[in-house]
């Protein structure tokens, strides 16, 4: 007999227990630890994507910032390019007007000057003709230059006629007290007196003179009333003197067109 | 000559009896609960891990597969019975290069007690997976007149189990030692690798063809035919 029933019970017996044993010894524990290896694995892959979208997320948070970083950059380059462009021209403009009114003022100033200059060069002329004047009278007529202006005065007041006159003697009657004559220089008494009889001898009835010494005058006299007035002075040469230096000058600042001329 | 180990008989009083089959079959418990103990005994949990571990891992892992590719939901609960018919198989046939071995799966008593543990664990699986009447109802499947013939089916598969793997174990051996008496030397090893390799594969058909007759029972009601639409939708 080929099966004994015994040892198939007995091999069935075994069988079972080997089966318990094999799953307390060897598939438990090692489907156990394969499972624990899985579950970390799974544990690290899923720390490790929720790392990477932790990653992505920064790197998205700080491209977008970076983008808002360099439009804003961009913004305030372009907008200190246009103020800096406004404040330049601004600066342009004010250092033109001062550069103008800088300019303006010193042409003033030279123009002034200038004007000074001829002014005291005016004078100086005056005096210094006065005084040739004076001196050349003393010595060839033997007269005082005074003398000869009062004389000159005189001799116009005689000459006045027309209208000019009628008017000089309206002023005279018009205003008896402000009747005033003006010299650049100390008349005497002797003068004084010529003056007063030439004037009552012209203008009768006119009322007596005041006298006053101004110096402004250089050599001159002259006489006011009510607003007319007759003169005598130094000046009226200077001016034609003045006019004849003027157009000397101006002869010889513009000598290239002659020279031009010239060549041609 | 003997057939079977079997009859070799270490102790004998009565009824009881310590033969060749059982122990051998205690030697090999002892070799797989002790190896198995060894290795588990520190087992890492961590990515390196010792070579032993790993080529158990491969194995149980592998044992696993194997069932769930045969169609079982849960292999984790099939895997103690299954893993262990496959292993003892296994280890039986491997173990027949030492001299003196004589593989226990060689008797007919081992593989009537296997085949009869199949037997008791095809409805013991249905029954849970399905309940009583379910189970039951399968036989009555696809009519009632199928019923005996299911029946006849299910001891005729045990039968064929049992004798299967006895016939293929007897054989290798006995062929084995017929050949040693005439060609001594190159022959019978070529014949011994030749019955590991019949040993391995008989391994692998007892205990797939015991993981298809488990999931037959718990899967309830047969799959129907896959159609063409099937397929395309």
């Amino acid at each position: 007999m080929l099966i004994d029933w015994f040892t198939v019970g007995a091999q069935a017996l075994n069988f079972l227990i080997l089966v318990w044993l094999l799953k307390r010894f060897l598939y438990k524990p090692i489907l156990d630890a394969v499972d624990a290896r899985e579950e970390r694995i799974a544990a690290q892959l899923a720390d490790a994507d929720a790392k990477k979208a932790e990653a992505q997320k920064q790197r998205d948070t700080f491209d977008q910032k970076n983008e808002a970083f360099d439009r804003q950059r961009a913004a305030l380059m372009s907008q200190a390019a246009s103020d800096a462009k406004a404040e330049g021209q601004r600066l342009l403009d004010e250092a033109g007007k001062a550069a103008d009114a800088l300019s303006a003022r010193r042409r003033e100033a030279l123009q002034g000057d200038a004007q000074n200059l001829d002014e005291a060069i005016g004078r100086r002329i005056q005096q210094e003709v006065f005084a040739i004047a004076r001196k050349a009278l003393a010595d060839l007529a033997t007269d005082s230059l005074e003398a000869r202006m009062v004389w000159v005065f005189i001799t116009r007041l005689r000459a006045m006629d027309g209208k000019a006159k009628e008017d000089l003697a309206e002023a005279l009657k018009a205003a008896p007290g402000s009747v005033l004559v003006r010299s650049a220089f100390d008349l005497p008494a002797a003068q004084h007196a010529t003056l007063q009889t030439a004037l009552r001898e012209t203008f009768p009835g006119v009322a007596p003179v005041r006298f006053e010494t101004a110096p402004e005058l250089v050599g001159g006299i002259e006489l006011t009333a009510n607003g007319q007035k007759i003169a005598w002075s130094i000046s009226d040469y200077l001016v034609s003197l003045k006019e004849g230096v003027d157009a000397l000058l101006k002869q010889k600042v513009e000598p290239a067109p002659k020279l031009e001329t010239k060549s041609q | 000559m003997r057939l079977s180990p079997d009859e070799m008989i270490f102790w004998q009083n009565g009824y009881f009896k310590l033969n060749g089959t059982i122990v051998f079959t205690w030697a090999l418990m002892l070799v797989l609960a002790a190896g198995s103990k060894l290795v588990t005994r520190k087992l890492s949990m961590d990515l390196k891990r010792a070579y032993w571990q790993n080529l158990l891992e491969i194995i149980v892992t592998g044992i696993e597969k194997q069932i769930e590719d045969v169609g079982l939901r849960d292999p984790k609960k099939y895997i103690g019975f299954l893993g262990t018919l496959f292993l003892f198989i296994a280890l039986a046939s491997l173990c027949t290069v030492i001299p003196g071995f004589e593989p226990p799966t060689g008797s007919l008593s081992t593989t009537a007690a296997l085949a009869l543990c199949v037997l008791v664990a095809v409805p013991f699986f249905g029954i849970e997976q399905q309940g009583l009447r379910g189970y039951l109802k399968s036989y009555l499947e696809p009519t009632v007149i199928m019923l005996p013939f299911n029946i006849i089916s299910e001891l005729s598969r045990t039968l064929a189990l049992a004798v299967r793997l006895f016939g293929n174990m007897m054989s290798g051996t006995m062929i084995i030692a017929i050949l040693l008496t005439i060609t001594p030397f190159i022959f019978p090893v070529a014949m011994s690798a030749l019955g590991l390799l019949t040993g391995m594969v008989q391994a692998y058909i007892f205990s797939i063809l015991a993981a298809v007759y488990i999931a037959a029972a718990t899967r309830g009601r047969r799959p129907k035919p896959v159609s063409i639409q099937d397929i395309k939708s």
